[in-house]
């Protein structure tokens, strides 16, 4: 126990610590060197979500409901990855068009309508007092905790209040911001969130494992205490209650004031959101990590002699750790303080700009002649609003003597917020939402929710009879509170949000769907819907009026100070003219837009859509002309992305083209190299030819055997050119589609005796013996015939080619196999090494190796041989060791997938007109359909 | 006359034409029948002229005709390029590597008996 005036003076050097850290942020913000301005700050600012309600309320309610109190951080951590989605969605549109809060942009969104914003402002001061008053109640409670006083009137609360009120003057009002951000004050909150994690973390690793024997000890301690038996076992019931809870908490962490304020006002870089991402629920996960030890801790510890909302505080005083107990305390109070310094400061922007200000200019207050000083108006407006936001909390939390506990009245403010999710959303992504939609969903679920949850919740207090509970409202049974419509199968809370999001969701988009948009919404909703299209700012006003720069100069000044709006205009100045160049219409309904943009920042876009119309002198734009503008819009984003889809298909055909153009010059290449080969190998035997014949002639005396020598050279090398001759035709043949295969079934030895017998003299000669394998049945095939004593022919004048050994033998088999007939002709000669293997069925490449040296032949045999195998569905191959003979072999299909043809027979086809005479073969020849008459 | 005449060429119908035709003239030809062989030959000996074909097994007629110029020993060898290839590009190369005479196949007897002589009077 400490004495009271020591954790005063604690309390009130910790409050003086947070000033200093604000000044310091606001200085260093001035000199550009901002220290908050980065990823982690800024997921450490959203943390602001975890107030006294999580440092003690989260173990409050864990106490009572065991796991209950998770989905209040499953909601935003479910939340957090939609947040690129939506999130950055709400950061672009709000940077782009200054808005500072969430019922301006509300308001925005709906065409700038000041009853909207006016009555989501309502909304949310509604939903906020009570909570600020619970920040109250619980740096009060927690004074009481660790000074052992009873009740002292909540002084503590009061001056802590007032210090609070102080602060959020000093560093949310300082003057008057376009962009309303307040780095000294984020600042701050940054390291609230780092002290109320860190002490958290410190009272919990103390409760778990100083006090108790770490988790499992605590967990098996309670699992035999019979009263906490009900934090072990899971209604059904409570399934629906998660759901709701998670759902509900993972709408506020976007719409709560003060959420929106640190997610959306204060980011300063969209890339901040990937990292907050993660980051964010990291922060939610740790805080959470010791709620269940402390909630059973204190619960065996206490028994129920303490109330569970304190045991963060009372578990280390009953240990008698005065420091550990000092710090909680500390961090209790920076969540408190946190979630009090930004509500208050976002809810008088809210009610300075979207109610007071709205409402004077209704009544004429605010007219542009009048002599008062407008920034200094509009701050004393916000500080008023600050002192009375407090105020109004302190009083909440002194008159209302509340039997909820700390996380149940936070989960009614909640309720209240989560009102706006349909109009936000909804306003985000569907064009068609309308004012009236919008307003009429936010009433609905707001009456909804108050005659559920806030009446009840007086009726239980005691300040409304209890009968409203029990017998309904006016006495009807099924407007009973926490049974509407006779349905009691939720708890209160689930009832209400059930109720309220039906009725809320069902009069927006009803409402929405027979209801038209004014041209002030239908642009705002352009606007919103489409930010990511539009490269900038739609046109503030859909201006084709007169207007004098003097006057919307002077409107500036009114508004924002001489000082700062000279500054503004002489920036706005050098951008335009850089843009616009001396185009004097276009600048300034350029000056009209910039005016209004910045004169939403300080007083709300409802506002400076009236202020500035009351300047500008502007014809009222016909419905078809909005139309028409909007329509250009979308026009252009319609040809750039066409114009882009266009050029996408100019480079892929660009692409292809070159590819093709590739692949032209490789053929191109080829030919040219087949050419030259070609014309090599003619030139060779014709050089002899020449050459002898003149020998011959001019030598008349020559002697016999030597003229017959040289004639006989004649004759072989003529043989040689014919050769090469009928190759290149066959080549030629075989490559173009008018081949024509004549398939018939036949014994496979004698094609193989035949194609060696022709090749016997030459063998001889060499002294090369050739020897047949033969199978060990009679093999029938399908194939061309005159076509396979050519492959033949030509495998086996290669290997004689290589066998150069006199004396060694050529082997020819054959044999059946799976389908196929399989020839193999194995020569002893030198072999083929594996890199020419690759290439040596290959035409060009073919022809390119032999002409180095080999014997004689054009070298297009092996490519002949490779077409004609192809053409029947068989394949080839060689396998070889250099120096070591090579085998080529090749399969044949054994049952033809060309069509077969009787020689015998007249061709089938012969009656038809000669064109599908021509067509069936091509088809036949391209397709290889089976024939029928084959099978 | 002893000047000594390096015939190399893979084709043997060639070989024998170019034999006759040089023996007729009163020379004793030697033959080189692939690259290296010319090699080995043009090491140990230093021929008046060397008759080379382009398209040889081993070392074309290209470099063989490179390695002759770069070897001082041969300084005063003259080089026939005898070749199929017949294109213009093919004679540069010709002329780019050293080559004293080119002549494409089919020749004429006396054409080739000309450069023959020609070269081997310097």
């Amino acid at each position: 126990m400490l004495p009271a005036w020591v954790t005063l003076l604690i309390a009130m050097l910790y409050l003086a610590l947070l000033f200093a850290i604000a000044w310091w942020g606001d200085r260093r913000a001035e000199q550009g060197r901002s220290i908050v301005g980065n990823a982690y700050g800024y997921a450490l600012s959203l943390a602001v979500y975890c107030t006294a309600w999580t440092f003690y309320g989260s173990v409050g309610r864990a106490a009572s409901e065991g796991i209950g109190f998770l989905p209040i951080f499953v909601g935003p951590t479910l939340m957090m990855p939609l947040s690129w989605l939506i999130l950055r969605k709400m950061i672009r549109i709000s940077k782009r068009y200054r808005i500072t809060s969430i019922a301006d942009f509300v308001a925005s969104r709906y065409g700038k309508s000041a009853t909207l914003g006016g009555i989501i402002t309502i909304i949310a001061v509604l939903g906020g007092i009570p909570y600020i008053a619970l920040q109250l109640k619980a740096i009060s409670y927690s004074f009481l905790i660790i000074t052992g006083t009873t009740d002292t009137g909540g002084q503590t609360a009061f001056y802590v209040a007032f210090t609070l009120a102080l602060f959020a003057i000093l560093f949310g009002t300082r003057h008057l911001n376009p962009l309303e951000r307040h780095e000294g004050m984020v600042a701050a909150i940054t390291f609230e969130s780092i002290v109320k994690l860190l002490t958290f973390l410190l009272v919990g690793g103390f409760v778990t494992y100083g006090m108790f024997d770490g988790y499992a000890d605590i967990f098996t301690r309670a699992e035999g205490i019979p009263a906490l038996e009900n934090l072990f076992r899971f209604e059904p019931a409570a399934y629906s209650d998660l759901m709701w809870m998670t759902i509900l908490s993972g709408l506020v962490v976007v719409l709560l004031p003060r959420q929106f304020h640190m997610a959306v006002v204060e980011n300063v870089s969209e890339a901040h959101i990937s990292k907050a991402m993660w980051l964010f629920p990291l922060y939610l996960l740790l805080i959470n990590l010791f709620v269940l030890p402390i909630a059973l801790g204190g619960r065996i510890y206490f028994g129920n002699t303490q109330a569970a909302d304190g045991f963060v505080l009372a578990l280390p005083i009953a240990a008698d750790q005065s420091f550990i107990s000092v710090l909680t305390f500390l961090g209790g109070l920076s969540a408190a303080t946190g979630m009090v310094i930004v509500a208050t400061i976002t809810l008088s922007t809210m009610v300075s700009n979207d109610l007071i200000v709205p409402t004077l200019l209704r009544l004429r207050k605010l007219d542009i002649g009048d002599r008062m000083v407008v920034p200094r108006f509009l701050l004393l407006i916000r500080r008023t609003a600050i002192i009375g936001i407090i105020a109004l909390g302190y009083g909440y939390f002194k008159l209302v003597p509340t039997s909820y506990t700390l996380v149940n009245l936070g989960l009614i403010s909640f309720a209240a917020i989560a009102q706006f999710a349909p109009a936000v959303f909804g306003g985000l992504f569907w064009k068609q939402a309308t004012k009236l939609g919008a307003m009429s969903g936010v009433l609905a679920g707001s009456c909804i929710w108050g005659v559920t949850l806030l009446i009840p919740s007086l009726a239980e207090s005691g300040w409304v009879s209890n009968s409203v509970i029990t017998d309904g409202y006016f006495g009807l049974t099924w407007l009973r509170p926490y049974a509407l419509f006779g349905q009691t199968d939720y708890s209160s809370l689930s009832h209400s949000l059930f109720w309220s999001f039906l009725f809320n969701i069902v009069a927006f988009v009803g409402v929405s769907l027979f209801t038209k948009q004014s041209f002030e919404e239908q642009k705002q909703a352009f606007a919103f819907v489409d930010v990511f299209k539009q490269k900038q700012a739609l046109p503030g006003v859909a201006w084709k009026g007169q207007a004098r720069a003097e006057d919307l100069e002077n409107l500036l000044k009114r508004f924002l100070g001489r000082r700062r709006s000279t500054e503004l205009l002489t920036r706005f100045h050098q951008q335009v003219k850089l843009a616009l160049g001396t185009n004097h219409s276009s600048e300034l309904a350029e000056l009209v837009q910039f005016t209004e943009t910045q004169l939403s920042a300080v007083i709300g876009s409802a506002s400076a859509r009236v202020m500035v119309a009351s300047v500008v002198k502007e014809g009222p734009l016909a419905i078809e002309e909005l139309m028409h503008m909007l329509d250009e819009t979308r026009q252009v984003i319609q040809y750039s992305r066409e114009l882009e889809e266009k050029s996408r298909a100019l480079e892929l055909a660009s692409a292809e083209l070159r590819k093709a153009n590739d692949q032209l010059k490789e053929l191109d290449k080829m030919k040219d190299d087949f050419v030259s080969t070609v014309t090599h190998e003619l030139r060779t035997p014709l050089t002899s030819i020449r050459a002898l014949t003149e020998i011959i002639l001019l030598n008349e005396g020559l002697p016999v055997e030597q003229r017959k020598e040289f004639l006989q050279l004649i004759i072989r090398e003529s043989e040689r050119l014919t050769r090469l001759i009928n190759d290149v035709l066959d080549m030629e043949k075989t490559e173009s589609d008018s081949v024509e295969w004549l398939i018939s079934e036949f014994e496979v030895m004698p094609v193989i005796e035949e194609a060696t017998r022709s090749l016997q003299a030459l063998a001889a000669q060499k002294k090369v013996g050739i020897l047949l394998v033969p199978p060990e049945f009679p093999i029938m095939l399908q194939a061309d015939r005159d076509r396979l004593i050519q492959v033949l022919v030509n495998l086996l004048s290669n290997a004689l080619k290589f066998s150069d050994d006199t004396g060694s033998s050529i082997y020819v088999s054959v044999r059946k196999e799976e389908g196929n007939v399989l020839f193999c002709i194995r020569d002893e000669g030198v072999g083929i090494s594996e890199e020419e293997q690759k290439l040596i069925f290959e035409k060009f490449h073919q022809v390119a190796h032999t002409q180095k040296g080999r014997p004689t032949g054009s070298g297009l045999g092996l490519a002949i041989c490779q077409r004609i195998v192809a053409a029947h569905q068989g394949r080839i191959w060689v396998e070889s060791v250099l120096g070591k003979g090579a085998t080529f072999c090749f399969t044949l299909p054994i049952e033809s997938a060309l069509p077969l043809r009787n020689n015998d027979l007249a061709d089938p086809n012969s009656t038809l007109p000669l064109a599908t005479v021509f067509n069936r073969k091509k088809h036949s020849s391209l397709h290889k359909t089976p024939n029928p008459a084959s099978s | 006359m002893n000047h000594q005449i390096l015939i190399v060429e893979d084709e043997p119908s060639i070989v024998i034409t170019l034999e006759f035709l040089l023996k007729q003239k009163g020379f004793t030809p030697q033959i080189a029948r692939d690259g290296i062989e010319a090699m080995t030959f043009l090491e140990n000996h230093q021929p008046d002229l060397v008759i080379l074909d382009v398209m040889l097994p081993g070392k074309n007629g290209y470099e063989i005709c490179q390695s002759i110029r770069h070897e001082t020993r041969l300084d005063r060898t003259k080089v026939l390029l005898l070749t199929a290839k017949g294109r213009v590009a093919d004679v540069e190369k010709g002329k780019a590597v050293g080559a004293d005479a080119y002549l494409t196949k089919p020749f004429a007897i006396q054409s080739l008996m000309d450069q023959v002589d020609q070269l081997l009077a310097n």
